[in-house]
Formats: C-alpha cells, sequence, structure tokens
C-alpha cells in the first residue's frame, strides 16, 4: 500500500498569528486613549535609565505606565515602581526557554494588571536584544530605538532590521564621546544608510542632556491621539 | 534565538492547515531582508517539530532577494545590501517591493487511502 501525498498550498505569513493579537492590542489601547512605545535596545544601552529620567521630568503629566519585558528578574520593574506609577513586569522566561522579545500575546497578557484608564502614555520596555523584538509588532504606536555610544558605529548596518523600523533613535551615553574615540558622524551615516532621515535625538541619561528634548518628543506624540 | 521563534510560529501554522496528516515536507519563503540564517532556521524547525505532525519534515527555504522601485526612474532593481540605491540610475532609497516576505507558501502532505482508513 503506497502513501498518497498531497501538496496544499498555504500562503500564510509567519507573524499573521501575532499580528491579528497585536491589532487586538491597539485596539485596547486606541479606546482607553493611550499613546504606546515600543522602546527597544541592545542590553545594557540604558532604556531603564532613560526611563527614569523621563518619569522625573514628567512628574505626572502627562500619566506615564510602564510594562517591562525581561527574561527574568523584577529589577526593572522595581527600580521604576518608586516613581509611583502603575508599572508591570512581564517575565518571557516560562516562554520557549525564555524569549528574547516581547510578542503581542506577552503584552496582552501584561495589560491585565495595567489600570489603562489611569495611563494617557505607555511605555513597552522590550527585552534588549537588538533582532527579535524588530520582528514582533506589539500594538504599539511608536518604536523608539536607544543606540548608545558603547555598542559602536556600525550597529545600524549590522541589525538593519531594528533599525529599519524604528521611529525615532536615541543616541544615549553621549557625555562618554570624548573618553572612547567614537565617531559620531559615522554612526549618523550609517544609521542613515539603513533609514534615511530617521528622526534621532542626542542624550545623556546619566546627566540629564537631551532628556528634555525627548520628554518634548513624546508630548507631542501623545497630543496627536484623540481623546475617546 | 530569532530563528527558534520564527520556527515555532512556522510549526504552529503548518500543524493547524494539515489538519492531523502527517507532513513531509514544507516550502517557505524568506526575504533576504529577514536576517533569517537559513542553517540555523532548519535546525530550530527540526527541534520544535518533534513530537508534531510536521516532526521529520523537509523545511525548504525559497530564498527572495531584496528589490526595490526607483522614485526617480522607475526601474525595479535588486538591492544586495544596505544603503539602498537604483541600480539602474543610482538614486538613493528605492521603495522596497520585495525582500520582507516570511511566508509559509505551501505542504506535502501524507493523505491516509479510503481502504486503508477502514482496516
Amino acid at each position: 500500500m503506497g502513501q498518497l501525498l498531497s501538496n496544499l498550498v498555504v500562503g500564510e505569513n509567519v507573524l499573521s498569528a501575532n499580528d491579528a493579537r497585536a491589532r487586538a492590542n491597539r485596539e485596547q489601547f486606541d479606546q482607553a486613549g493611550i499613546y504606546v512605545i515600543n522602546m527597544m535596545s541592545a542590553p545594557g544601552a540604558g532604556k531603564t535609565t532613560v526611563l527614569e529620567r523621563t518619569l522625573e521630568y514628567m512628574a505626572g503629566t502627562p500619566r506615564v505606565g510602564v510594562l517591562e519585558g525581561d527574561i527574568q528578574t523584577t529589577l526593572d520593574a522595581d527600580r521604576l515602581a518608586r516613581f509611583g506609577i502603575p508599572v508591570t513586569q512581564v517575565n518571557t522566561d516560562p516562554g520557549f526557554g525564555g524569549e528574547c522579545h516581547l510578542d503581542a500575546n506577552m503584552v496582552s497578557h501584561g495589560l491585565r494588571s495595567l489600570p489603562l484608564a489611569d495611563i494617557d502614555l505607555l511605555i513597552i520596555e522590550n527585552v534588549g536584544n537588538l533582532v527579535c523584538p524588530a520582528e514582533f509588532r506589539v500594538g504599539e504606536d511608536s518604536r523608539v530605538m536607544v543606540c548608545s555610544v558603547t555598542e559602536g558605529e556600525d550597529k545600524p548596518l549590522k541589525y538593519p532590521l531594528m533599525f529599519r523600523s524604528s521611529d525615532l533613535v536615541l543616541i544615549n551615553k553621549i557625555d562618554l564621546v570624548p573618553y572612547l574615540g567614537f565617531d559620531l558622524p559615522a554612526l549618523l551615516r550609517n544609521l542613515d544608510a539603513v533609514n534615511p532621515g530617521v528622526p534621532r535625538l542626542q542624550l545623556s541619561a546619566r546627566t540629564g542632556q537631551g532628556i528634555e528634548a525627548w520628554c518634548a518628543w513624546l508630548i507631542a506624540q501623545r497630543n496627536r491621539v484623540e481623546i475617546p | 534565538m530569532h530563528e527558534l521563534s520564527m520556527a515555532a510560529a512556522v510549526v504552529e501554522i503548518v500543524c493547524r492547515h494539515a489538519a492531523g496528516r502527517r507532513v513531509t515536507r514544507v516550502c517557505l519563503k524568506v526575504g533576504h531582508l529577514r536576517q533569517i540564517v537559513p542553517d540555523s532556521l532548519c535546525f530550530s524547525f527540526a527541534l520544535v517539530a518533534k513530537g508534531t505532525p510536521a516532526e521529520g519534515a523537509d523545511l525548504i527555504l525559497e530564498a527572495v532577494p531584496a528589490r526595490g522601485a526607483c522614485g526617480e526612474c522607475g526601474a525595479e532593481t535588486e538591492q544586495p545590501a544596505f544603503p539602498l540605491q537604483c541600480q539602474a540610475c543610482g538614486a538613493w532609497n528605492p521603495q522596497i517591493v520585495a525582500g520582507d516576505e516570511l511566508v509559509v507558501e505551501s505542504l506535502e502532505l501524507e493523505e491516509v487511502e479510503v481502504g486503508a482508513a477502514t482496516q
């Protein structure tokens, strides 16, 4: 008895299930009138420190909430909780061997422990990683990438997927440039090679340089949201 | 890790469409801009497919080159690397029209013969 083989045409996008869940998250955000940022970077680029400075600067207006993604620990959420803002931590550890990114489904679970009615601006701090987070939409309005000068000028060329998908690039640790021999014009050239003209801001979360401009950008984005 | 997540998504789609039938081959279209490492994806696929109807299936990857349509001269040319540049007239930043794909194209399935099913 021979096996009968058949051919089935599928034509399904590999990320379609995630994208559908991301759209559902987005509807939830729109209904609540929340502007959502997906913040991504390599590990150690300074996302959490940027958020600390941001929360200090905003001081409650607009009302910021944070969803923290990490493979393990609640260290980042603990650092932000002292600001008295709504913050929740999604540990990706129970996923497939500790997922290296947040996907739309994980974010949708995390949202259940956030008081959406008390939030104007939600910042989702993704898992530190320059590859995987770029693949997974989570329902965000904008993607902000933190790229620090300690990482080297060549990173946009090495990780084009993430740099291409960003709406704003924050160039962090700018205070260290004199000590590193970092070639800032080269970084900007590489950035433009991959994502021509993408808005970029130079800042230092340590000294506070550039935090005001970054917060002004955030507030301008937030003000474009229609309040239901 | 990136390929592992993608492999898990592929297996989910494959098993849903296979509806219980054993899968012998999976054809996947992979755009040049997806940063997918073929060996790594095949390795991850074999791992994730274990214990599912897709276990042991061949994963066939069809690489799709990146192509850009030029806003200046209208030519559609291959884009091997960044920065994107029209290969015909040299203008910068042609619009990407191919190379972003990541699609499960088709499956080869073992059908249970009517005679065999009743034995």
